[in-house]
């Protein structure tokens, strides 16, 4: 935490204009990482996290636009501010993307090894020859069996975990300071999942690479960040050492998400879920915009929107809990089960 | 049509080339109305390269306007004479010349124009795209052999380059509204957002990532727009508005006929033919492209 961040995200505000109204899809999230760190950012699907990812490289499509105040300062330049060019000069080579799914992310009319060679000849001007051989030299880091061969194949013959590990080729072609991978395990096999995220920080240790993971899934978290950000509604809801988020979560949906994930050992009849669903973005509850899906939600949740609480040393909170944490002890012996307490109300399947 | 063609082994493969477009070929290969349609094509192709050399008569040449004309066919006339006893044979085959290239060359400036304007305007999207279509909407509203007879009027006979332009300039508007829907769906591929997350250029993204996507509907397209033309060309030649005579195309060899049809059937009916033969023969090809493209694309999805 003392050294100077790489990646500094501040206010950031992703609006989409809709015909349906301004969707708020990311609403001013802060957060910073640092140079060899992996950062783990989870939520579920609609909570903003990809559209966080997407606007630090600035790759928001119309009608979505990154909001005036936003700040994206890397290597010491905001990202926003760039002109065209400087923006491209960062992406793929400053900082690298890896996609959901390796089977469309991958472009089906040319070979792998084009594709890969396609960075070098983007970034470094590289010759065609020169960028085919670096190519190969990247699928044999990446662990692919028979790299010379592979590299003149087009992405159908290649398996899905094969295809992903094109993919992280090609992130890190040019050796980039940070790579935004977006889901990569998500699309795979379980054991191929595990590989992958092997593969990813096994890589990371070798280059010192800062790895921003984004995923559902807090097994992956678990695995391989050591800080996590939890988003809801297009804010940050909570962050905490991985540690400290997994065994004293403070945020109630940050609970609720730990008792929704499936472990061995514990015997259950059925995994609590979080009632109800994300809200649409172009209309977040007034308050907090947790409060119809908690257990705990009182008046004042839907009055004062609850900043970012102090909970302990780098943990972060938006709850008011923070502030009246008797009500958690009250609400708790007010429920028999552990699991209903999570659940909340109605919190069936 | 596009599901019902199975996978074809060559594309699936482990190790070895097994490029899309190779796979496309083979496909093609096997398409034995589509190998027809190109062995015609390629007949014609060749039969008009060499009218100098294959046809029996000067087309132009007029032995014996009185005791030559309108002859019906005959084994030194295979195909007869025409009223002014120029042998038809002959005038078909040098006709081919200017419909056959005529029909090409207007084919490839319609459909460059109009993938490019389509492109453009899917890619940039937003209010750019919207006028850009609006104008394309009012250009199609006009039926075409209209607007190629008022253009036509005010020229007054046209060279082959003329009409090559004239025709390739009315006829890109259809493409660019197919291009352009295309690239709006191609543009969304997760593959192009991945080549924007990797720094490549919106010239590099149109040129290497989406074009490749838009290029077989194009070629299908293109290829039955080139039986559309033939027909065109020959309206328009029948109409006194190709090239000019004596210059022969099988328009107006059609319309040299039409006055003694009654009698001299063989002028006009050769033309015909000649036309629906070729037309049938694009078609064909055009078939095949369509399935062997499509296969193409299964193993991406």
């Amino acid at each position: 935490m003392t050294q100077p961040a790489l990646l500094t995200v501040s206010d950031l505000r992703t609006y989409f204009y809709t015909g349906a109204g301004v969707a708020r899809a990311v609403d001013g999230v802060s957060f910073t990482i640092g140079p060899g760190e992996t950062l783990g950012i989870v939520g579920e699907s609609g909570c903003g996290k990809s559209v966080t990812a997407l606007s630090i490289l600035r790759l928001v499509q119309q009608p979505g636009r990154i909001e005036p105040g936003s700040r994206i300062m890397f290597e010491n330049q905001d990202l926003l501010q760039l002109d065209d060019a400087g923006i491209r000069r960062v992406r793929g080579n400053r900082i690298a993307m890896i996609f959901q799914e390796p089977m469309t992310a991958l472009n089906p009319v040319f070979t792998v090894g084009d594709q890969i060679a396609e960075v070098a000849r983007v970034h470094a001007s590289a010759s065609r020859r020169a960028a085919w051989d670096r190519a190969v030299e990247m699928l044999t880091m990446v662990g692919i069996p028979a790299p010379a061969e592979r590299a003149s194949q087009y992405p159908h013959q290649l398996s899905g975990g094969m295809r992903q590990r094109v993919l992280i080729a090609m992130a890190l072609m040019m050796n980039p300071a940070l790579v935004i991978a977006d889901e990569p395990t998500t699309a795979l096999d379980v054991t191929i999942q595990a590989q992958i995220l092997e593969l990813l920080a096994d890589l990371q240790q070798r280059l010192g690479t800062s790895i921003a993971m984004i995923t559902h899934d807090l097994g992956v978290i678990a695995e391989v960040a050591s800080r996590v950000l939890v988003m809801y509604g297009g804010e940050v809801v909570e962050e905490a050492r991985v540690e400290t988020l997994f065994t004293e979560p403070h945020h109630p949906y940050t609970e609720g998400l730990l008792h929704a994930m499936p472990r061995v050992g514990h015997r259950q009849e059925r995994l609590a879920v979080i009632p109800g669903s994300v809200p649409p973005p172009t209309a977040w509850p007034s308050g907090c915009r947790f409060r119809d899906r908690c257990a705990y939600a009182w008046d004042r949740c839907a009055r004062d929107h609850p900043p970012l609480y102090q909970i302990g040393g780098g943990h972060v909170s938006r709850c008011h809990l923070a502030d009246e944490p008797e009500r958690r002890t009250a609400r708790s012996a007010a429920q028999a089960s552990p699991v209903a307490q999570a659940a909340g109300p109605g919190g069936g399947a | 049509m596009a599901g019902s063609t199975p996978n074809r082994g060559g594309a699936f493969d482990r190790i070895g080339a097994a490029s899309p477009w190779r796979a496309a070929l083979g496909t093609l290969a096997r398409d034995r109305s589509a190998m027809a349609g190109l062995a015609i094509l390629a007949a014609l192709a060749l039969v008009a390269l060499a009218a100098p050399y294959v046809a029996p008569y000067d087309p132009r040449a007029q032995p014996d306007i009185v005791a030559l004309k309108n002859l019906p066919p005959t084994l030194a006339h295979p195909l007869g004479t025409d009223q002014f006893s120029r042998d038809v044979l002959s005038r078909i085959i040098f006709g081919s010349r200017v419909s056959l290239s005529v029909a090409f060359l207007s084919v490839i400036v319609a459909a460059t124009v109009g993938t490019g304007y389509g492109a453009i305007a899917g890619y940039v999207g937003g209010k750019l795209d919207g006028l850009m279509m609006r104008i394309v909407d009012a250009l199609l509203s006009i039926p075409r052999v209209l607007l190629l007879i008022a253009i036509a009027t005010l020229w007054n006979g046209f060279a082959l380059t003329g009409l090559v332009l004239l025709l390739g300039l009315t006829g890109w508007f259809g493409v660019s509204r197919l291009v352009r829907t295309l690239v709006l769906s191609a543009r969304e591929d997760e593959f192009v957002t991945a080549a924007r997350a990797l720094g490549a250029s919106h010239t590099r993204i149109l040129i290497h990532h989406i074009l490749p996507q838009v290029i077989s509907p194009v070629l299908v397209a293109a290829t039955l727009a080139i039986g559309n033309v033939i027909v065109i060309e020959a309206g328009l030649t029948f109409l006194g508005m190709g090239v000019p005579p004596p210059s022969a195309s099988w328009g107006s060899i059609f319309y040299d006929g039409k006055d003694v049809v009654g009698t001299a059937w063989w002028i006009s009916i050769s033309a015909g033919v000649a036309l629906v033969i070729t037309v049938l023969a694009v078609n064909l090809v055009a078939d095949g492209l369509r399935e062997a493209l499509n296969a193409r694309q299964l193993p991406a999805r």
